[in-house]
């Protein structure tokens, strides 16, 4: 079986037909945003503040690379830990997100968010940003360029292996362990 | 007395960052190749297969490992017939500092934990022992966040059996679940103060992992075994790699108590270390 290729901007098309715990190859643009990133966006929504990109469509990695060696398109750039992007991820999906790459599980509300605006999340290689960043063909900041690594940057990538984590109908890759992971 | 540089001490810990996040440690690479092939689960033996390229990639092209290359923690065991000649704690961060930008490393320190404005390379957190001799140990440990996260102390009372503390550990590996990138190096400080046992959790995760069974204690080996049956497995998505190791460091302790301390690694362990 071939694994299916996507493209950004993501479609009610592409992301219908994805399960989750199916691997993808992704190819387009993507936006990082991580930790403060994601604080402003969310402020600037409530606001309603023009953001620095149009979300609707757009799929974002919850990344912040090391710094760009010279002769390379980016440094180091695997995915940071999803969980901390939860309180912020459903205005972010109300306003128009699509996709979303990181590692790890989310909470009720954003399965819930994710299954109510028909988007997706998916998962990265965690802690493998040496390998990520060979899929990565160009990046540059776009906004918040002062909080450094958390700025946003518009990255190019090309056949971004990935495997959905929680697909458009809320079935989430991680459900079947959950009654393990309590909490102490 | 032995007259020791800042100078000398400043270089040495900036090539630690370079060896630290470019070269994964043998003894964590060859934990997750045996990992690999003790694998039956086919998702997980691919995305094992996923970081020991990661590490081979990072290598060769000179790449962090990693691209959360930590706020990195300096262990000093300074021998007590050495005189430094210089400033100590400013030639580590200097060192850091010089390291980190000649690597291409990423400047994750935000000065004010509460501003959270401007990161930088340093101030990075530094522990000193006084120690024997005429020679400094240096050792440099990039940990990142991702796992720091799940850092976890408990004040047990001092009648606890080691069933309750193994519950403990195990349940701190659960919440830690599939988001700190596993196959997770398990430290664990027992005994000591609070303080000190998050320390010797930490510090534990510096000693070498991948000892045969036989010669570690039965409660690191219980340990391991119950925290394999998980099924947590690389990335969280099932499999038998949970832990690669359990690291126990243990400390005399007072007669009303009993500290134990939890400190997780991602599968990225990263330790540099030099004498000089």
């Amino acid at each position: 079986m071939h694994t299916k290729r996507i493209n950004t901007p993501l479609d009610h098309r592409q992301i219908a037909g994805l399960r989750s715990g199916e691997e993808v190859l992704l190819s387009g643009v993507i936006y990082t945003a991580r930790d403060q990133a994601h604080k402003r966006l969310a402020e600037q929504i409530k606001k309603r503040v023009k953001l620095p990109f149009v979300l609707k469509g757009q799929a974002i990695y919850y990344c912040g690379p090391t710094k760009t060696p010279k002769g390379k398109a980016i440094g180091s750039c695997g995915p940071t830990t999803s969980k901390r992007m939860d309180e912020f991820t459903p205005a972010l999906l109300k306003h128009g997100l699509k996709g979303m790459i990181g590692k790890g599980s989310r909470d009720k509300e954003v399965v819930a968010a994710i299954k109510k605006n028909k988007a997706v999340y998916f998962l990265a290689f965690a802690g493998c940003g040496a390998l990520v960043s060979k899929y990565v063909k160009s990046a540059r900041p776009i906004a918040y360029k002062e909080l450094g690594p958390e700025a946003i940057y518009e990255l190019k990538v090309k056949d971004l292996p990935l495997i959905v984590g929680i697909d458009s109908k809320g079935k989430d890759v991680f459900e079947k362990y959950k009654h393990q992971y309590k909490t102490i | 007395m032995r007259i020791i540089k800042a100078e000398k001490i400043k270089n040495a810990v900036a090539q630690l960052c370079l060896k630290a996040n470019f070269s994964l440690r043998p003894d964590v690479l060859s934990a997750l190749k045996s990992a690999r092939a003790g694998e039956k689960n086919k998702r997980a033996k691919s995305i094992l297969a996923a970081i020991i390229e990661n590490a081979r990639i990072a290598k060769k092209e000179r790449l962090a490992i990693c691209q959360d290359t930590g706020l990195p923690t300096v262990f000093l065991e300074v021998g007590q017939d050495v005189l430094i000649r210089g400033e100590l704690k400013s030639a580590i961060n200097k060192g850091i500092e010089e390291g980190y930008k000649r690597g291409y490393l990423r400047n994750s320190i935000v000065p004010d934990p509460l501003l959270r404005f401007g990161p930088g390379y340093s101030p990075v957190v530094i522990h000193t022992d006084i120690v024997k001799g005429k020679r400094i140990k240096i050792t440099v440990l990039p940990k990142g966040f991702g796992c720091e996260n799940k850092t976890q102390l408990k004040m047990f009372n001092p009648t606890a059996n080691t069933e309750e503390i193994k519950r403990f550990v195990i349940e701190t590996v659960k919440s830690a679940g599939p988001d700190a990138c596993p196959p997770y190096i398990v430290g664990v400080g027992i005994g000591a103060t609070a303080d000190y046992a998050v320390l010797l959790a930490k510090k534990s995760l510096l000693k070498t992992i991948g000892h045969r069974p036989s010669t570690i204690d039965p409660l690191t080996a219980k340990l391991l075994k119950e925290i394999n049956k998980l099924n947590i497995g690389p990335m969280g998505l099932g499999g038998r790699a949970t832990a690669l190791a359990v690291n126990i460091e243990k400390y005399p302790t007072h007669i009303a108590g009993l500290p134990v301390a939890v400190s997780i690694s991602c599968h990225a362990l990263r330790s540099a270390s030099v004498l000089l």
